[in-house]
């Protein structure tokens, strides 16, 4: 077993090229991931009286060398699940395996040394990024953590190397944040991630908060950076678009589960799950020829409380196809009994007892 | 793009700007965030005011409505005709009957614009009690009726609640009740739904454009999105740096742009039915309103950029039915020029 103490683990001859990630073998093994967190009422005696199941039950694999993207509305999940991948929220039950060993459960040195390979990359580049530091020593930060990676005098070199990577002037180390756009911010985030060298990254919406144009760039950067570091990535984003664009394979989640996960085209072509089907037929695309023929299969209702999901399948209160069983059995995340023999791209997970194909997404 | 005349079968203009600037004079200078805009909506029509954070599109917005933050912004020039009047020539009180009655906005941010002390039903109510003297008792009837009509379910058992007790994609409802209450000609949308999530957004956006059709109002749906746009609009004003570089009817624009910028960013956003290749990225930021690049402002990014764009502004060039370009290359960027 490599250990994350001595030198980056040997480089996978294999490496899936694009279009080939299934033949990856997995980095990290999710395994019925849950974090709850809890309610408490009272003031001076705190008792639980609930919980918010933030995340509830959530496996996957990530593979080396893959982009795994995983959509969803806000408040499904995505930021707690990320801060579990990273250590930073301790899971409530479930395992993280990172090179076979379970991590979830690891503190102390051993904790820090595994941490260095699984890199954060957060949403907004206005308010990740402490005011008073200078990109110096925001992007260098974490060589105080890690001073094996770095020592001190080598520091200042390596950042600028960093900033040159992403397509930052060298020059501007000792600037601050508010001297930056949105876009070059988040450029100072993504070379503070890369700065251990690490081996994923886990990005929570890092370009929701920018402009189309700049989005753009900086979705190039991350593309780039993928080559060039052999990263693994997930990445997370309500955009559909820009998931699809990025990712080779697509985990939908809903209230704290996933709903279905495939590589990019399964997910978007062939959708076997209402909840994706509902989403991506939700989604407007830049194309007015598309609104006249388009089915919008448009959700009642809002999504229920996390503190009190639906009993059986989490969705079948929106549902349209909901029958008496959604409400008795949790649907399991796998190829549906109908699809199991087929070589169709419907044959891929999905947690809904009455899987069936719909095509939502026009295309031309 | 000038004059009010319409051909038979088309909607009468509602409302003109002409040539709007608006500028904030505050301690670190000028900035020049509106300069020279012109566009123009009939009754019925959805114009979509399309463009990037700070291009200005709000503060046009603000300008039209009359509430523009001032000091530090001024309008310093243009015309904004509204059902034949120019509003800026209006004293504050003709102009506070107008906004409401005539006139309405809808906000990104439903929870910062409503009030966040007073129930649902009594802030609709009051816009009854103020602008028509209607009693107590009816306003809140009336409230409850428009609660219903935006699609809040259980609406009177809900008029007493306060904005917070509501999800975002119902108090977006509740901004739209509160738009629509004295039944206006002109709606001005911005951003309405930028803030929710997208089959919130599907929800809201169909209720806006049923009940536009039902009042037969005017639209001016203020966005960044490139699909919202799509599905939506009749003509598209894209604007950049302060400017209206083009206007086009909705499909003209997305088959066959006429402003390297707007072409830009149609090839820049990633597509749901394919993975596509790397995506087309416009080179640099969007200039600062109080440094605006001399010439054309969008020079410095543009590919096909040369000598005069430096020095010489473009004008608003007609370049088709309905169509506007501010490119002085504009025919080579319809005919595809790279
Ligand atoms: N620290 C916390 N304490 C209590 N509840 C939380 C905490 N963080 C997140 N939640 C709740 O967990 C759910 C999932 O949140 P989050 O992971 O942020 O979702 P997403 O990133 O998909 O929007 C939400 O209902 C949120 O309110
Ligand atoms: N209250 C204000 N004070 C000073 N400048 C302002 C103010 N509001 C807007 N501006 C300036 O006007 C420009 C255009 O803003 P805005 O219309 O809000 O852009 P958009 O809505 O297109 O994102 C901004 O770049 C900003 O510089
Ligand atoms: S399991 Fe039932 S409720 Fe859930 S998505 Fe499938 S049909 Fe709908
Ligand atoms: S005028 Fe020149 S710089 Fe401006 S958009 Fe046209 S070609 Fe580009
Ligand atoms: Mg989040
Ligand atoms: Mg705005």
């Amino acid at each position: 077993m490599a250990h994350a103490d001595g030198p980056q683990a040997v480089q996978d001859p294999q490496r899936p090229q694009p279009g080939q990630a299934a033949l990856g073998e997995p980095i990290l093994e999710i395994r019925d991931l849950v974090k709850h967190y809890p309610l408490t009422q009272g003031v001076l005696f705190k008792k639980q009286v609930g919980a918010v199941k933030a995340v509830d039950g959530v496996s996957f694999d990530l593979r080396k060398g893959e982009t795994l993207g995983i959509v969803g509305e806000s408040g499904c999940g995505k930021s707690t699940l990320a801060k579990m991948l990273v250590g930073l929220e301790r899971p409530t039950s479930g395992q993280i395996r990172y090179q076979g060993q379970d991590i979830a459960t690891l503190s102390g040195r051993a904790m820090k040394s595994v941490r260095r390979n699984i890199q954060m990359v957060f949403q907004d580049p206005y308010t990740s990024l402490n005011p008073r530091m200078t990109v110096g020593d925001i992007v260098g930060e974490p060589y105080e953590i890690h001073p094996e990676v770095a020592p001190k005098g080598d520091r200042r070199k390596r950042v600028q190397e960093l900033l040159d990577v992403v397509g930052l002037n060298p020059e501007y180390i000792n600037r601050y944040p508010h001297q930056f756009s949105g876009g070059q911010r988040q450029r100072i985030g993504i070379a503070r991630g890369l700065a251990l060298r690490p081996e994923i990254i886990v990005a929570d919406e890092p370009v929701s908060a920018l402009d189309v144009s700049v989005q753009a760039q900086v979705v190039n950067l991350l593309e780039g950076l993928q080559d060039e570091f052999d990263l693994s990535y997930v990445f997370i984003a309500h955009d559909l678009s820009v998931v699809r664009h990025i990712s080779d394979r697509v985990a939908v989640m809903y209230l704290g589960r996933l709903a279905e996960i495939g590589t990019d085209e399964q997910i978007y072509d062939h959708p076997t799950h209402p909840y994706t089907q509902a989403l991506l037929s939700a989604v407007p695309v830049p194309d007015p020829e598309a609104r006249e023929h388009r089915e919008r299969i448009l959700l009642a209702g809002d999504v229920p409380s996390p503190a009190d999901p639906p009993s059986g399948c989490r969705f079948r209160t929106r549902c349209w196809k909901a029958q008496p069983l959604c409400a008795e059995v949790v649907p399991p995340l796998e190829v549906p009994a109908e699809f199991q023999d087929t070589e169709s791209p419907a044959r891929h997970a999905s947690a809904c007892h009455f899987a069936e194909e719909r095509h939502v997404v026009p295309s031309d | 793009m000038s004059g009010q005349t319409t051909g038979p079968g088309e909607d009468a203009t509602l409302l003109e700007v002409r040539d709007l600037r608006v500028e904030f004079r505050t301690r670190d200078g000028v900035a020049q965030a509106v300069n020279g805009v012109s566009y123009r909506v009939a009754a019925g029509q959805t114009l979509a005011v399309l463009g990037e954070s700070g291009s200005g599109k709000s503060v046009t917005a603000q300008a039209v409505m009359g509430i523009l933050d001032s000091p530090p912004g001024f309008v310093t020039g243009g015309e904004v005709v509204f059902q034949g009047r120019d509003l800026l020539k209006l004293g504050k009180d003709e102009r506070r009957k107008v906004r409401g009655a005539k006139m309405a906005m809808i906000f990104q941010d439903a929870l910062s614009s409503l009030n966040p002390v007073l129930s649902v039903g009594a802030q609709l109510g009051e816009m009854f009690r103020v602008h028509e003297g209607t009693s107590r008792k009816e306003a809140r009837e009336r409230a409850v009726e428009l609660m219903e009509r935006v699609g809040i379910p259980a609406a009177r058992q809900r008029v007493g609640d306060y904005p917070h007790q509501f999800s975002g994609g119902m108090r977006q409802r509740i901004m739209i009740a509160m738009a629509l209450a004295l039944a206006p000609d002109l709606i001005i949308a911005d951003e309405p739904t930028t803030a929710l999530d997208v089959t919130v957004q599907a929800q809201v956006m169909d209720l806006l454009a049923e009940l536009q059709r039902e009042y037969h109002m005017g639209l001016i749906l203020i966005t960044h999105d490139l699909g919202v746009v799509a599905d939506v609009a009749d003509t598209i004003a894209v604007m950049y740096a302060g400017r209206i570089v083009e206007t086009a009817p909705v499909h003209h624009l997305y088959k066959a742009p006429a402003h390297p910028y707007t072409r830009g960013l149609l090839e820049s956003i990633p597509r749901l039915d394919h993975k596509g290749q790397e995506l087309y990225a416009i080179k640099g930021l969007p200039p600062n309103p109080a440094a605006i690049p001399p010439g054309c402002p969008f020079h410095p990014r543009c590919p096909l950029a040369r000598d005069v764009c430096r020095t010489d502004p473009p004008p608003l060039y007609d370049v088709g039915p309905g169509r506007t370009s501010a490119c002085h290359f504009w025919k080579e960027t319809l005919d595809g020029a790279r």
